[in-house]
């Protein structure tokens, strides 16, 4: 298999059909994804970024194009792709524990015991061992996408699409999440793509940074290649050079050469 | 306790600078704050408050009591034909010292034409509910059955249930069945319209969540549709429940038998004024019963 094309995709694009007519919310994109690699989607909102995700999610079916995972086409949701949302979609009636056995519960074809196992060793990964038979609205928000992150990677995806996961919460506690992922994702190996509309989050985590331009018809506007070494610590970078000039190139393109018109 | 003192004297200065407005308006503020920190701790006030509830529970008792005393006064000035309230409290310690007994098909104790009445609420909600379930859960979940019994609903909706009755004699010629057939057409509105609303109400985000996780139809079901939809449901079964129990008084008078309804049709052909009022206080307490439980049952199933 062709690891250093894992994910690609090839010239997608997608149009809606809408009332007023068609809408074209992504045009033209080319990328390619190297397994174990972190990559960022950035660029304003409405720009098109989740769609993409959503596309790669299987949630939607690109109009022009074609996405594939391991070489074969992506033709709807599957386990293979674990899914973070923005607003953690938990399950109210569910405890955290239930919410995610309820991931591994139809990937695997084990034991009980094994997908038990199963089950606490990912709430454990994100350290919410003792939060599991708590509900979500029992939780803070913070813990709530920690269980989403925890029910995405239980199904040993091949590919963890985390779309603004963090875009909720108060800066303190993403910035631990930030951090928890980062050590996650050292730990399992896993190829992220992520929506982020947060500059700083965008260099902290990524291996490269997709800046995406202004919809309709969103392109690929530049890609930032973040060659800074991990382990990554945000203290540290804070007065780094290098740190800053990749800060600076991502801002400099979203808020010189793509600012909003109507903003 | 350490600012008061401070904010005295920064209070005079300012009041002394000159007739300038937001200078006045600050020293304004000074003062309230002076003011406020001089109050005593709250906590003092709220000992000498009596609990909330207990305010509630004697407000609901001077409300019952000024009914009563109404009631009462009605009684008097009407020349005895409304029994006073006494009377009727008599009346009532008999007929529920001995709620079971039975004498024949026309004479039960009023506790087997309360259970009556709730045996036939309970048959006709139970297969109102089995059929308005499924059908309201493909009402909201097909666009096209949603089209197709909009008309029908909107049609046989305001019509009273009683009308029905008749078509329900007609058919079953008995008048058990029919008053059970009239209880299943009240109820069974309510229980399609709430399920159906509960469907279309289901967050695209949690049938994402079904799509992302690869979900089959059957978990689709119990995990996510049922649980997102229950809520609904038991409104739908509280609105059913209630509009039953009014109805089952009404189709009862109309078909006989044993019943809380037909006991009151009864009592009044001989003329045992006092004995209706007991049955309206029976039906009201059994309706507020029911009620409460269901409002129990709901909290019970309610996320938040």
């Amino acid at each position: 298999m062709d690891l250093d094309r894992y994910l690609r995709i090839e010239d997608v694009g997608m149009t809606f059909e809408t009332k007023k007519g068609d809408f074209v919310a992504l045009e033209r994109i080319d990328l390619t994804m190297e397994i174990g690699e972190f990559v960022t989607l950035i660029g304003h909102s409405g720009c098109g970024k989740s769609t993409l995700l959503n596309l790669v999610a299987g949630l939607l079916r690109p109009t022009d194009g074609g996405i594939l995972l391991a070489e074969r086409e992506i033709a709807g949701p599957g386990p293979d792709r674990g899914v973070v949302f923005q607003n953690h979609s938990l399950l109210p009636w569910l405890t955290c524990y239930e919410n995610v056995y309820l991931a591994v519960e139809r990937v695997f074809d084990e034991p009980n015991k094994e997908l038990k196992k199963r089950t606490h060793d990912a709430l454990a990964l994100v350290g919410l061992s003792h939060a599991e038979s708590k509900y979500p609205h029992e939780i803070s928000g913070g813990m709530k996408q920690r269980v989403g992150i925890a029910r995405a990677l239980v199904m040993e995806p091949k590919v963890l699409l985390l779309d603004e996961p963090f875009g909720a919460l108060d800066a303190l506690t993403r910035a631990t999440l930030q951090d928890e992922l980062m050590r996650i994702v050292d730990k399992t190996g896993a190829t992220v793509l992520m929506v982020t509309h947060d500059v700083d989050e965008a260099v902290l985590l990524s291996d490269r940074i997709v800046m995406m331009t202004n919809g309709p018809a969103a392109r690929i506007g530049g890609v930032v290649k973040v060659d800074l070494p991990r382990p990554r610590d945000r203290l540290d970078l804070a007065g780094n050079r290098r740190y800053i000039e990749l800060r600076t190139t991502v801002m400099d393109f979203l808020y010189r050469k793509q600012l909003r018109q109507a903003a | 306790m350490s600012a008061v003192p401070a904010a005295v004297p920064a209070a005079i200065p300012i009041r002394a600078s000159g007739p300038h407005p937001a200078a006045a308006v600050l020293a304004a503020r000074a003062d309230a704050a002076v003011a406020r920190a001089a109050k005593p701790a709250p906590t003092g006030y709220r000992r000498a408050r009596a609990p909330e509830w207990v305010l509630g529970a004697l407000a609901a008792l001077a409300g019952l009591a000024l009914f009563v005393g109404l009631w009462a006064l009605v009684s008097k000035q009407g020349g005895g034909r409304i029994p006073d309230p006494v009377t009727v409290w008599d009346a009532a310690v008999k007929i529920f010292s001995d709620p079971f007994y039975s004498k024949g098909p026309n004479d039960q104790g009023i506790g087997w034409n309360v259970l009556s009445s709730l045996k036939r609420v309970g048959i006709g909600f139970g297969l109102a509910a089995a059929v308005g379930i499924p059908l309201g859960f493909m009402i909201g979940r097909f666009r096209f059955l949603s089209d197709m019994a909009a008309p029908v609903i909107a049609l046989f909706k305001p019509v009273s249930p009683l009308a029905w009755l008749p078509i329900g004699l007609l058919l079953f010629k008995a008048a058990n069945p029919a008053a059970i057939y009239v209880i299943f057409i009240c109820s069974l509105w309510p229980m399609i319209i709430n399920t159906a609303l509960g469907v279309r109400q289901i967050p695209q985000d949690y049938l994402n969540v079904a799509r992302v996780l690869n979900l089959s139809e059957w978990k689709v079901f119990t995990r996510i549709l049922f649980p997102a939809v229950l809520p609904y449901m038991i409104t739908g079964v509280r609105l059913s429940i209630g509009v039953a129990w009014l109805v089952i008084v009404a189709a009862e008078m109309l078909t006989g038998g044993v019943g809380i309804g037909f006991w009151v049709w009864d009592e009044w052909n001989n003329l045992k004024v006092e004995h209706i009022i007991i049955a309206i206080f029976t039906i009201g307490i059994v309706g507020l019963l029911l009620e409460q439980a269901l409002v129990l049952l709901a909290r019970r199933f309610s996320y938040s």
